[in-house]
């Protein structure tokens, strides 16, 4: 009876479109908009990611995410390193700072500061330049993002797209002359300031005059030590925080997750992509349905029985539902193909295919079975119906 | 004689929102195995009522009805839908074919719901459609058939599993007088012999000569029965 079944569910084309297009809308907003979810919840966390190196994060205990800097005494740079299994440890400035343009205007920029001597947690990709570079006086590494767009020089025709920066370029920070040595490419924050490296002493001379400056102190532990058991140590001798890497990008993340509307945001959209896909398929499913009912009602005077029907009616769920969930997350496969290379945070890692499938799966069993049980409880008389 | 269907007593009423219709009121009638009856009578006297209990669509409340001997009422409800399935054909006044199947895939049903495979079904269903003169449209959808067409498409579908029974609710009444005809003879002709009976409900006086019966109905009764062979 499959064939029957296949039949009668493409043979009404306009309907079976209905059906397959309600579940592609569901199945899309299910996996796009948690992509998306996904891709900027990522960027909280993807300077610690592109730092990469060191094990452990040393911050002043009131940091609450990575942006939130709080900053110590260099005096807790010389304790870290005192400490039993630390292998290295090394400062880092992060800062936002003016950046005085060509033109006369500013920009505010993400300065990053790298130990002066190994340069420790630069930038992940050079693009131009080397890190090296920075020993040089003066020197910085500029993002592209930065160079080419917030930084860039205005363009020679007015309202036309920035000059990029370009290695040799100047800008001034803090009244202070910056000379560009580098363009890197740093993974896209959830801050959308240009990027800037330099080593951790000329920061503190770019940065305003402060008694504190360390934003963070990198570790690196000794081959063999338990991460969890030196990051205790570390805490108790200093009185200071101490995340593995790990740990410190779920302390970023959670406190996105629970400090801003992000989460509600996106879960309010996938909801409704739900509701919305369940409604529509749900409601064509079971319109289909209730238009083929006395071709069922037929069947089952024929002698058909309702678990055959039953099965009838779930293949024909079951063949929307997958066509719907393929195209929903091949256009979002598409959609992220298309933005990849824009400002778009865009995340489609696998488990997001079992999100979405479970959602339509759920949307195809609920239009099934209001479907079976109104044909389950058909009476075959009927039939003799006009 | 053998009897197809004994029906006594039967009664049936219509319960819609507090609101109660008899449409069988005490129906006593016998139906001759191998003969073509036919039930006539006003609209909404029970016609319909009556063969959807004696195809086992319908319960009645009360009384008896016996096909070939067995009493539908009393069998477990999968044994009622193989007896169905095995013993019963339906023609409808509105064809009732599956649109989106071919006419042989449509003939082929009855056969596949009694477990046959479908290539082999299939191959039985254009013979059958060959007998009603249809074979070279046994690719054909139903809306590309004439209502004629389709009728006989439904009577191949009522054949093919060879039943014992064929009910036919009003099968003329959706086609014009010389179609209508022609697709009684077909009935008479090719449905109809020793082993298999015809019950065909309709209020179209111009095909009441394909009758072997006539039983008449009138408000939930059976008010005569007439035997049109020997008035011959
Ligand atoms: N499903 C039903 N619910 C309520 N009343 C019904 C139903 N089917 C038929 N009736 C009523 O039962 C009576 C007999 O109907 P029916 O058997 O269809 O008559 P006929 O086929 O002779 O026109 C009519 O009064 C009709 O209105
Ligand atoms: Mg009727």
């Amino acid at each position: 009876m499959n064939h029957i079944a296949l039949k009668m569910l493409m043979g009404d084309t306009g309907k079976y479109i209905g059906i397959v297009m309600g579940l592609t809308f569901a199945s899309l907003i299910m996996t796009q908009q948690p992509a998306i979810f996904l891709g900027i919840m990522s960027r909280t966390y993807s300077f610690i990611t592109d730092v990469g190196l060191p094990d452990i994060w040393v911050i002043d205990p009131k940091v609450q995410f990575v942006d939130d800097i709080k900053p110590m005494q260099d005096t807790e740079l010389y304790r870290v390193r005192g400490i039993s299994g630390v292998e290295w440890a090394m400062p880092m400035y992060k800062g936002l700072l003016k950046a005085r343009l060509l033109d006369g205007t500013f920009q505010t920029c993400n300065v990053v500061g790298l130990d002066d001597a190994t340069l420790i947690g630069g930038p992940p990709v050079m693009l131009e330049g080397k890190i090296d570079d920075l020993r040089r006086s003066d020197s910085v590494i500029v993002d592209i993002d930065g160079a080419s767009e917030k930084l860039g020089k205005p363009s020679l025709i007015p309202g036309g797209k920035p000059i990029p920066l370009k290695i040799g370029d100047n800008l001034e920070l803090n009244d202070r002359r910056a000379i560009v040595v580098g363009i890197a490419k740093v993974t896209r924050t959830f801050q959308s300031q240009p990027v800037i490296y330099t080593t951790y002493s000329r920061a503190k001379s770019y940065a305003p005059k402060e008694r504190k400056l360390l934003s963070f102190v990198l570790v690196k532990a000794k081959k063999g030590q338990d991460l969890v058991e030196l990051t205790r140590r570390i805490r108790e001798s200093t009185g200071l925080a101490a995340y593995t890497q790990a740990d410190f990008k779920t302390l970023t993340y959670e406190y996105f997750m629970h400090n801003t509307g992000i989460p509600i945001n996106f879960g309010t959209s996938v909801l409704l992509g739900f509701i919305v896909g369940a409604a529509i398929a749900g409601q064509t499913f079971y319109n289909f349905t209730l238009g083929n009912i006395m071709q069922f009602g037929v069947l089952k005077a024929m002698g058909t029985s309702n678990w055959i029907l039953l099965r009838m009616i779930l293949l024909q769920a079951v063949l929307v539902g997958s066509i719907g969930y393929g195209l929903g997350v091949g256009l979002t496969a598409l959609f992220g193909f298309a933005m990849r290379h824009t400002i778009l945070a865009f995340k489609f890692p696998w488990q997001l295919l079992l999100f979405s499938g479970a959602g339509i799966s759920l949307i195809c069993a609920f239009a099934a079975i209001i479907s079976i049980l109104k044909v389950i409880r058909l009476e075959p008389a009927i039939v003799f119906k006009g | 004689m053998n009897l197809a269907v004994r029906c006594q007593n039967l009664v049936k009423v219509y319960d819609t929102g507090g609101q109660k219709v008899t449409a069988l009121n005490g129906i006593n009638l016998d139906i001759i195995a191998g003969q073509l009856m036919m039930l006539v009578g006003p609209s909404g006297c029970g016609k319909t009522t009556l063969i959807s209990v004696i195809a086992g669509i319908l319960d009645q409340d009360e009384g008896l009805c016996e096909l070939f001997g067995e009493n539908l009422l009393a069998m477990r409800s999968k044994d009622k839908l193989n007896f169905r399935a095995k013993n019963i054909g339906f023609v409808f006044q509105a064809f009732n074919l599956l649109p989106s199947l071919n006419a042989a895939e449509n003939v082929s049903i009855p056969l596949i719901i009694n477990g046959m495979k479908r290539a082999e079904a299939e191959r039985k269903a254009i013979t059958l459609l060959e007998q009603v003169g249809l074979g070279a449209r046994w690719k054909s959808l139903p809306s590309q058939l004439s209502g004629g067409q389709q009728q006989r498409v439904a009577i191949a579908r009522a054949l093919v599993h060879n039943p014992r029974l064929i009910v036919c609710d009003e099968p003329t009444s959706a086609l014009d007088h010389e179609t209508g005809r022609n697709v009684m003879k077909l009935l008479k002709d090719v449905a109809l012999h020793k082993d298999r009976t015809l019950v065909i409900v309709t209020h179209d006086a111009r095909i009441f000569d394909f009758a072997d019966r006539i039983a008449e109905m009138d408000d939930g009764h059976i008010v005569e029965v007439q035997d049109k062979r020997e008035q011959g």
